[in-house]
């Protein structure tokens, strides 16, 4: 191909004709086939001992896949994720702020938070504020030597799902406190120098400069926090709140399906992560933009490379979205 | 414009500035060099208050940085005060440290704004101008990651100029640069300096100190070992510690 007496190519001059792309036989992998049947058989038996198993009525399944109750105990079930990740986030940040001000007190108030409500269980939790009424019949507010009073019943203000609501953001919040503090941590240093010198006050410097910046680190465990709040959910049951978990349970008694009812809500968990999954994948690409030349794949690009990669060594993928 | 007298500084038990006594003039032009750990950024970050002095007098167009004297007794200034007086100082990093999540625009808008409480669209057209002047009028929607080392520097000295500042402090401004990129970041700054700025520059460019530079101050051991006109020092220093740092670096 080269000309050896020619010597190197002059400088500017073009190195010579491009050689043909090479052509080689990838390497064989013949045990990948070999497991991957063993997994298929182990897989196909599981599937056919539970579809054959004569006392599991699978049209009892689809029968109340779809049943009003348990769509009904969907809807809760999503009210309360999101309404715990709510009140998660945004205490999180408050909390991670307050643990990094230079205040002591408001670092420790934020460090008992998070010791507290961190150091026990959830279930636990909700079961306190769902029991409350029972040691403080009323709680109020006001301002001692002042008129300025409000009192309620706790009955009133504290409902079931009020009870699940507040047992599962406020545990949530010391979670995601440590998450969102990991993120602000992340951001280097010259960034706040830099906000500073230009006379930025350190509010202005933590939500126009920092946060921003810390988004990439906090979105992906929030997205986990969120998926595992989903099925944490079914802690609510304790609190009588009728959500997909106690929905199934309920039926379960009445129709004793006890294992059919489960694999119906599992169905339904199973299907509703599946989304949040998805969901998180293209939220922690909006992210990353600017931050990395290549945006990481969306879950469509893994399963068509993860085919690929079955047989053959991975290919070279283009570059998504550059910007 | 800018009066150090006896400032120390320590971090822990490392005294960094051991008895600092400058005087910048405005519309000076102040390149400071030596060898590193001599104190020269540290110096520079307590002009805007980014470090705090331990003892001595430090004071901007004649008020104190970090403080304020009543009836002989030295009263710490509340943080808006502190955020107020470094908003009339620009500062210009080794690093860059633009807002990566932001474009060049956002980058010089972004204190304009939220601190001197300017319009969106004064800020608008000023930093237009601005990255004009530095030669970056076609980069305004890029993102920092998108420019050379070179054109976020610019870029970074607009972002400081959009404060309009009375002050700026350049701290190894091309440093970090590739060889090739740090002339064009030094044209910038050497008409910021025709155009009346009073300037203080941490620096290893000896050109740019004999050619732009009113004083030069050589720093070592946290002291001012010698100063004065760039040319005097560079060509016939009087200190031994001065000639042995000249013959390793020109």
């Amino acid at each position: 191909m080269t000309d050896i007496a020619s010597g190197p190519p002059a400088p500017g001059s073009q190195a010579g004709p491009r050689p043909e792309a090479i052509k080689a036989i990838p390497v064989r992998h013949p045990w990948r086939w070999v497991s991957g049947a063993l997994v298929l058989a182990f897989a196909a038996d599981v599937v056919y001992t539970f579809a054959t198993a004569p006392d599991l009525r699978w049209d009892q399944v689809w029968k109340w896949l779809s049943g009003r109750l348990i769509l009904e105990g969907i809807v809760i079930t999503l009210e309360l994720t999101v309404l715990a990740m709510v009140i998660g986030i945004v205490l999180g940040i408050v909390l991670a702020v307050m643990r990094l001000s230079p205040s002591p007190v408001m670092s420790w108030v934020s460090w008992i938070y998070i010791w507290f409500f961190r150091g026990t269980p959830v279930l636990v939790q909700i079961f306190f504020w769902f029991n409350l009424n029972t040691v403080l019949p009323h709680i109020g507010i006001g301002i001692p030597g002042t008129p300025l009073h409000w009192q309620e019943s706790t009955n009133l203000l504290i409902s079931a799902f009020t009870a699940a609501t507040l047992g599962l953001g406020l545990n949530e919040a010391a979670y995601m406190a440590e998450i969102v503090r990991a993120g602000i941590i992340s951001v280097e240093q010259g960034q706040t120098e830099a906000a500073q010198a230009l006379g930025m006050n350190r509010l202005q410097v933590m939500r126009r400069i920092v946060l921003p910046q810390a988004m990439r680190v906090i979105v992906p465990p929030t997205g986990n926090e969120t998926i595992s709040m989903l099925k944490t959910t079914s802690l609510a049951s304790i609190a009588a709140v009728p959500e997909l978990f106690t929905r199934s349970e309920q039926i379960a008694n009445f129709t004793f399906l006890v294992i059919e009812l489960a694999i119906v809500a599992s169905i339904w968990y199973l299907a509703m992560t599946t989304v949040l999954t998805i969901g998180q994948y293209y939220v922690e690409r909006y992210f990353a933009r600017g931050a990395q030349r290549e945006l990481p794949p969306t879950p469509f690009q893994r399963f068509r490379r993860m085919l690929v990669t079955f047989h053959a060594a991975p290919p070279t993928v283009p570059a998504v979205g550059r910007r | 414009m800018v009066k150090a007298e006896a400032v120390h500084k320590s971090f822990g038990r490392l005294e960094v500035l051991r008895g600092i006594d400058l005087e910048v003039q405005p519309k000076e032009v102040m390149c400071v060099i030596g060898p590193s750990g001599s104190g020269k950024s540290t110096f520079l970050r307590c002009i805007n208050h980014l470090e705090k002095i331990d003892a001595g007098r430090l004071s901007v167009d004649g008020e104190l940085v970090g403080y304020r004297e009543r009836a002989d007794r030295l009263y710490e200034l509340p943080d808006r005060e502190v955020c107020r007086k470094r908003s009339e100082i620009g500062m210009v990093f080794q690093h860059f440290n633009l807002f990566p999540h932001m474009t060049a625009l956002e980058n010089l808008i972004e204190a304009p704004i939220h601190v001197k409480k300017s319009s969106r669209s004064t800020a608008v057209a000023y930093a237009r101008a601005l990255l004009d002047r530095v030669g970056l009028a076609d980069k305004t929607d890029a993102y920092p990651k998108q420019l050379s080392g070179g054109q976020q520097q610019r870029v970074a000295i607009a972002r400081a100029l959009a404060m309009n500042p009375k002050l700026m402090l350049f701290d190894e401004p091309t440093s970090a640069l590739d060889p090739e990129l740090v002339g064009e970041v030094l044209d910038v700054m050497r008409r910021l300096a025709a155009d009346g700025m009073t300037m203080i520059v941490v620096t290893h460019e000896m050109g740019f100190a004999r050619e732009v530079g009113d004083t030069l101050v050589f720093m070592d051991g946290g002291v001012i070992v010698e100063a004065g006109k760039p040319r005097d020092v560079l060509a016939n220093p009087q200190q031994e510690r001065t000639r042995s740092f000249l013959s390793k670096v020109l």
